[in-house]
């Protein structure tokens, strides 16, 4: 518990720093964000009316008092206006959020469900030519960079069965459950691959140090079972570190996944960034990184507390 | 010597050591122009053409030999990547050293700022870098090299100031020596293999990133040619043109494997816990 506090006390510092320092760079991008968002229109404002917009967005005043302004309407829960969807950040976060959510979760499902059951087959075939195997296929797919993989897919659907990856409107969940399923599978298999390899990877090698041990060694020599010894008494011990993999790239996920989005056309978080950088949305890259690097924060902070959970000897906080 | 040894006599170590090799050979084949053609010439006649005696890999839209700009793209790929690392392991380690030796509120302020960074979303503070300060080889050396910084610092102090509690290092202060003595000669040597295996694995992220910034647009401009951008632009001519994938695609694919597979055999050999356990 007092670790728990101590740890949420971090957070509004390291959100301070992340906050001013994101505030600082987008304002180091060249251009203006009025010009970027009119393109070539911007050209036929009057000043007054360039004043004027200014004025709307809020950034015809110093540095300081823009700062002051953002950090004073993040704490009333307003994160400001976006220049190019003239709408507040906070929605235009929240409409993206679901799809990043949604492939974020799917993505770790499709690399726990590989994963960890490959890792386990692998770790109790050890040195034979079925962990050979296993072991080659993880470090392929753990060298496969997500990008190569969604094109190769692509092309094979395309190429090889003449279909195409399911694009167009993206339809939310709850609206077409279907449609929405087929449209973020192919995704979800692009980014969970590498991910699966890392699962994998590391499920064995947790397996096999936990195989080793002495309490197992007892268990076997009582009599249990080899199916009783893994699941019952290894892998509840072996889970830890696959937990803490999962927890981070999950973390990850949640921050978008801009290449993968490119290519499947999907609208989600890591795309809206990118865009924002490049049209110089400054409230809505501010908000959005910030709203990024929380999410990630207490990712990590779960992912700690799921350790004391699996292992009640681990007192988190002390040195 | 020894070290090259160990990671030929190790299964992995072997395939990863030969396929690093062969890509800096043609790294450095690349960068010093020694291409079967120019790599950014464009035979107006020759335009898409298949795999064929003339051209190994095929020819691109505009007619350029895609071995070429392949050989070119590892080049300039593996030139971001090394100093890129390079910038992250020495502000890392210096980093990292000054937060273990000097301690207290050196070491709550640096850790905090390395928290900081870490929490900024990794790909999109390097997009940020880019934006800033244009596109290009350099910016991107710097973005993915700050990108990396925090990784460097958290694997050099931790080490670091378990190394500083031990007693020879105790020994060395009551013998005279300065700080900076005991820092290089005691801790920073002792930090050699840790050091080395995040090296090797952070290459491998390196390329990986810097691929991924030249897909989006924001690492190497054209003309000149890096493997994301190839593997980009291949994205519209994917069936009439399917090697202008297939080549770079892979080529990315096989160097991060070689960086990871030697990564993993030096983790083997270096790390003193792992020697210990097959026994």
């Amino acid at each position: 518990m007092n670790y728990l506090m101590r740890r949420l006390a971090t957070f509004p510092l390291v959100l301070l720093g992340v906050s001013i320092l994101v505030f600082v760079a987008i304002r180091m991008v060249p251009g203006d964000s009025i010009t970027a968002m009119l393109g070539t229109e911007a050209g036929l404002l009057t000043p007054a009316q360039r004043d004027s917009l200014a004025a709307y967005f809020g950034i015809d005043q110093p540095w300081f008092v823009q700062y002051w302004r953002w950090i004073g309407g993040i704490l009333h829960g307003n994160l400001g206006i976006s220049v190019t969807y003239g709408r507040p950040v906070l929605d235009v976060i929240l409409e993206r959020f679901p799809l990043t959510l949604e492939l974020a979760i799917l993505s770790m499902i499709i690399a726990l469900a590989v994963g960890m059951p490959a890792g386990i087959f692998a770790a109790t075939h050890n040195e034979k030519l079925s962990d050979l195997g296993v072991r080659i296929v993880a470090m392929i797919g753990q060298s496969t960079p997500s990008f190569v993989l969604g094109l190769l897919i692509i092309y094979t659907l395309s190429a090889g069965f003449g279909v195409l990856p399911a694009m167009g409107e993206f339809a939310p969940l709850w609206q077409d459950p279907l449609r929405n399923l087929s449209q973020l599978i192919l995704p979800a298999i692009t980014l969970g691959f590498a991910f699966a390899a890392s699962v994998t990877r590391i499920s064995r090698s947790a397996m096999l140090d936990v195989l080793s041990d002495d309490y197992v060694r007892t268990a076997r020599s009582k009599g249990a079972s080899a199916r009783s010894v893994i699941w019952r008494h290894a892998l509840p011990n072996a889970l830890i570190p696959v937990v803490t993999l999962s927890g981070i790239e999950f973390g990850y996920l949640l921050g978008g996944a801009v290449i993968v989005e490119q290519i499947y056309a999907l609208p989600g978080l890591g795309r809206m960034v990118l865009d924002a950088i490049q049209q110089r949305d400054y409230a809505l890259v501010q908000g959005s990184v910030l709203f990024i690097a929380f999410n990630f924060m207490i990712v990590n902070l779960l992912v700690d507390l799921a350790y004391v959970a699996l292992d009640p000897r681990i007192r988190l906080g002390e040195q | 010597m020894r070290i090259l040894r160990a990671i030929f006599g190790h299964g992995s170590g072997r395939i990863g050591g030969i396929i690093v090799g062969v890509y800096l050979l043609v790294a450095i084949l690349g960068m010093l122009g020694l291409t079967p053609h120019n790599p950014i010439t464009q035979y107006r006649v020759d335009r898409l053409h298949a795999p064929n005696g003339a051209y190994w890999m095929g020819t691109d839209l505009f007619g350029r030999d895609v071995a070429s700009r392949l050989m070119a793209g590892v080049g300039q790929s593996f030139t971001v990547a090394f100093f890129s690392v390079a910038f992250a392991t020495l502000a890392g380690t210096v980093l990292g050293l000054a937060a273990a030796w000097l301690g207290r509120r050196w070491d709550g302020v640096l850790m905090r700022i390395m928290d900081v960074l870490l929490a900024f979303p990794a790909i999109l503070l390097a997009l940020l870098i880019v934006t800033v300060a244009g596109p290009g080889t350099w910016t991107s050396v710097v973005a993915i090299g700050i990108v990396y910084t925090p990784i460097f610092t958290r694997v050099v102090r931790g080490p670091a100031l378990s190394l500083k509690a031990r007693e020879f290092v105790d020994a060395a202060r009551t013998f005279g020596s300065s700080s900076s003595y005991i820092v290089t000669r005691h801790l920073l040597l002792n930090l050699v293999a840790p050091l080395t295996v995040q090296v090797t694995l952070a290459l491998a992220w390196a390329l990986l990133t810097e691929a991924g910034l030249s897909f989006l647009g924001l690492g190497t401009q054209p003309p000149a040619a890096s493997l994301g951008l190839m593997l980009s632009d291949s994205r519209n001519l994917m069936e009439t043109a399917p090697w202008l994938m297939i080549f770079p695609g892979l080529a990315i694919m096989i160097s991060i494997l070689g960086f990871n597979l030697l990564g993993d055999a030096l983790r083997d050999i270096l790390d003193p816990r792992m020697r210990r356990a097959p026994a």
